[in-house]
């Protein structure tokens, strides 16, 4: 467990998880969400669980990512003000 | 027809490198049911292989992924892996285990005093068992995400 390492990927994880909520484009949205799950897959690898870590990987980031796509194609793109 | 146009626009790299890419994919989701000694992994490598399944549907268009993988597919493998869980889970052992029921014992079967209760538990019955769940969970995702592209698909059709 590397510590300067951990941080580094925690404060990019805050910081992610607040531009996600504050955006108004949906699909940026859903881009960072995946960057969120991507970020929080190498923090489960770094602290030595490699299977919640691809767990994280490929539903998080994969198919979690595809379906809130395929489900932003059927609405508006844009958050109303 | 609209959509055989937007097939023949797709990349041909993200197509070559999907080709490529999906046999390891579902090989490594495969690894990750039944490769390793201990019990888990069933809905992680199903999660993989359902990502394969996606990545071939964005990859190649809907309807070459509905000519690989049917809707129909769906159901039938659902229902397949919940018979392969409760059934050896449950079945085998309430008749082996002479009426005594004992459900999810996978020590219980004849198996397990010829090659000792871990090893029957790790290599031969978890594994059918981890099989059993990766497939309901690799048809439940792949089912969602039809539905979902399939309702785009009729609102484009009324448009």
């Amino acid at each position: 467990m590397i510590i300067p390492l951990d941080l580094a990927l925690l404060f990019f994880i805050v910081v992610i998880a607040i531009a996600a909520i504050t955006t108004k484009d949906l699909l940026a949205a859903i881009v960072l969400l995946s960057a969120y799950s991507f970020l929080m897959a190498c923090v489960w690898v770094e602290m030595n669980s490699v299977d919640v870590g691809f767990t994280e990987a490929a539903i998080g980031a994969g198919v979690t990512t595809a379906f809130m796509i395929a489900a932003l194609s059927r609405t508006a793109r844009w958050e109303e003000k | 027809m609209s959509t055989e146009k937007r097939i023949q626009e797709r990349d041909v790299v993200i197509q070559t490198i999907a080709k490529l890419m999906i046999p390891f994919i579902q090989l490594y989701g495969l690894y990750v049911m039944v490769g390793t000694e201990g019990a888990g992994g069933g809905f992680q490598g199903g999660t993989v292989l359902a990502a394969s399944f996606i990545l071939l549907v964005v990859a190649f268009g809907v309807d070459k992924g509905r000519m690989k993988m049917p809707e129909g597919w769906n159901a039938v493998f659902k229902s397949l892996g919940l018979y392969l869980y409760a059934g050896v889970g449950g079945l085998l052992c309430i008749i082996f285990s002479l009426g005594k029921a004992e459900y999810l014992n996978y020590c219980a079967i004849p198996l397990a005093k010829i090659i000792g209760g871990p090893a029957t538990r790790g290599f031969w019955v978890g594994n059918i068992v981890e099989v059993g769940i990766g497939v309901t969970v690799m048809a439940a995702f792949v089912s969602i995400f039809y539905d979902l592209v399939r309702k785009e698909e009729k609102k484009e059709a009324k448009e």
